[in-house]
């Protein structure tokens, strides 16, 4: 370790000694350390905050069933059955398409294993060890060349790594994702490389089937009203989609003018294929690109981590390892907590009783102390956590407390430990 | 693979080979030869290694007739075959896994390196271990 103020990442852990009770084999979602929610065993990701997408739903079936039960049955005796055919056939697509864009990774690139991220920061650290001494944080940016055109890769502080280029860092769902192009909360994810392709199909879907609807419906007051408002926006939404897929840009690289010609020079975008043809074509139709973070694998204990930590919690490399804390487990805590939240039912409180033997936990007790940090864990907790989700994430959310629960056990039961079990025991899990 | 993954001793000295962008955004590994494998292995031999690696992900990123047809075929069924098969990608990906356990085997491990998956890594960056020798900490 240097002996300057700004210290670097360790890759040494504290003491594993809680991971070996760990029975049961984990998954990686439930160690993931971005804000983002899992359904179904880790199959369905989104982000946290789904009110709008459930919003978003409503509006297209509720519309939908309205003119299905009350236009079609008209349409199709009067005019042809093809009507509610196709309209049907649509609705499917605009629906497949939604759930594809809401339950998939947008793209996450996964965090730097502390290795790796060790090893990148000894190689931004080099231009600062000529004056020792002086805190000074390592330079963010490097640069680099694509197709003749220099482009300047951040380094993402959270995720330890050089963003990749068109990669950016979605605070909402404190990912990293590849291709950002924003995060959108109508369908209750980011829109990144790996689901652009639906959300576009699904906003051009959306606007044809919205003027369907309308088209058909005009003799009517009240559904006619509902689309004649929802046609602008989703077909100013779509046209605008269809601009920057032509362009092969995204939202993000559009608003910021990333390749529009600064004071004279030169700048293009090296990503586009060439001809508006060929960029359509690849944003309908490339390669699908594989989801990186491999949400359904299990957790593999890592011999690395395991077996040399022990000696190296004392001094520089506990501040050190205190850093890390900040970066790695940081937001498994408020995972963590938002999860607790969600698990004061009382066969969860059985089970904790009945697994280590230290008597049931109260809820008061699991709500009183969940505060290393003020912003998701004011909000008041479901009163019996039996909503879709929370129920999905019951089982994880067990384990968590388990093992929260054996790493405070030899304390004061005071309000603080849980808190502290979870900030000691969160990074000996690899991320 | 996994199983040598886990065989791994505690803390050995690893080597990173990043990402090459000059060409886009496509998976490709620098060739640049690491001054860190110095004298473990032929510098050839490695860039072959990375080159092939290279090949193969242009090939599974590339847009080829089959790359299209495989996604309009999904379009059309409203992406529920993904649901079934595996894409093109996925299948080069595994490909991959094979082509480096195979090289691990006869290449690399008997000088005392090991090859990691990129694709462990998020596709970012190639990670070698060196197995005999200890980072020290």
């Amino acid at each position: 370790m240097k002996d300057n103020s700004y210290v670097a990442v360790s890759t040494s852990s504290p003491e594993p000694a809680h991971k070996t009770k760990m029975a049961k084999k984990m998954r990686k979602w439930e160690v993931f350390p971005g804000k983002n929610k899992f359904c179904c065993n880790g199959r369905i990701m989104m982000a946290r905050q789904t009110g709008i997408f459930y919003f978003t739903c409503t509006l297209i079936i509720v519309t939908c069933g309205l003119f299905f039960g009350f236009d079609c049955p008209y349409l199709a005796e009067h005019v042809t059955p093809a009507i509610p055919a196709f309209g049907a056939a649509l609705f499917i697509f605009v629906m497949s398409t939604l759930f594809r864009t809401s339950f998939s990774d947008p793209g996450v690139i996964p965090r730097a294993t502390p290795d790796e991220a060790a090893d990148i920061e000894r190689q931004i650290d080099q231009p600062n060890s000529s004056t020792p001494g002086t805190y000074r944080p390592p330079p963010r940016t490097k640069e680099i060349v694509i197709k003749g055109q220099t482009m300047k890769l951040k380094y993402c502080f959270t995720c330890k790594i050089f963003r990749p280029p068109r990669a950016s860092h979605c605070s909402l769902c404190d990912n990293c994702v590849e291709r950002f192009d924003h995060h959108c909360p109508w369908v209750g994810n980011c829109v990144g490389r790996r689901n652009y392709r639906y959300f576009y199909l699904f906003i051009l879907s959306l606007s044809i089937l919205c003027i369907y609807v309308f088209a058909c419906v005009l003799t009517h007051l009240i559904l006619p009203i509902i689309c004649f408002f929802s046609v602008w926006s989703v077909i100013g939404l779509a046209g605008f989609h269809t601009y920057l897929a032509t362009s092969e840009q995204t939202t993000n690289e559009d608003i910021k003018g990333s390749y529009s010609a600064k004071r004279g020079q030169d700048n293009f975008n090296p990503f586009s294929q060439g001809s508006i043809f060929k960029n359509c074509m690849v944003v309908l139709c490339g390669p699908t690109p594989p989801s990186l973070i491999d949400r359904r694998g299990f957790v593999v204990p890592d011999s690395s981590q395991l077996n040399h930590g022990v000696h190296a919690v004392n001094g520089k490399e506990h501040n050190a390892v205190n850093v890390k804390h900040e970066y790695y487990g940081s937001t498994n805590v408020t995972k963590t907590n938002t999860n607790n939240i969600g698990t004061n039912t009382v066969q969860d409180q059985r089970f904790l009783s009945g697994s280590n033997g230290t008597g049931p936990i109260t809820k008061h007790n699991m709500i009183s102390y969940q505060t290393p940090d003020g912003s998701i864990n004011n909000r008041l907790p479901p009163v019996h956590g039996n909503s879709l989700e929370s129920r999905e994430e019951d089982r994880p959310q067990v384990s968590y407390s388990e093992v929260v629960d054996l790493g405070g056990r030899n304390e004061d039961r005071n309000p603080n430990f849980v808190a502290r079990g979870c900030s000691t025991e969160q990074p000996t899990l690899p991320t | 693979m996994d199983d040598l993954t886990r065989i791994l001793p505690p803390n050995c000295v690893k080597v990173f080979v990043h990402r090459d962008f000059t060409d886009g955004t496509g998976v490709k590994f620098q060739t640049k030869f690491p001054a860190d494998l110095d004298g473990k292995i032929d510098q050839e031999k490695f860039v072959q290694t990375i080159t092939k690696l290279n090949t193969m992900y242009s090939e599974a990123e590339c847009l080829n007739s089959r790359n299209y047809c495989e996604s309009c075929m999904a379009c059309l069924t409203a992406y529920l075959s993904y649901l079934c098969f595996d894409t093109h990608y996925e299948k080069t990906l595994k490909k991959v896994s094979k082509f480096i356990a195979e090289q691990n085997q006869t290449l690399y491990v008997p000088r005392g390196l090991m090859l990691v998956d990129p694709v462990e890594r998020g596709l970012r960056t190639l990670e070698i271990c060196v197995l005999n020798e200890s980072s020290g900490r």
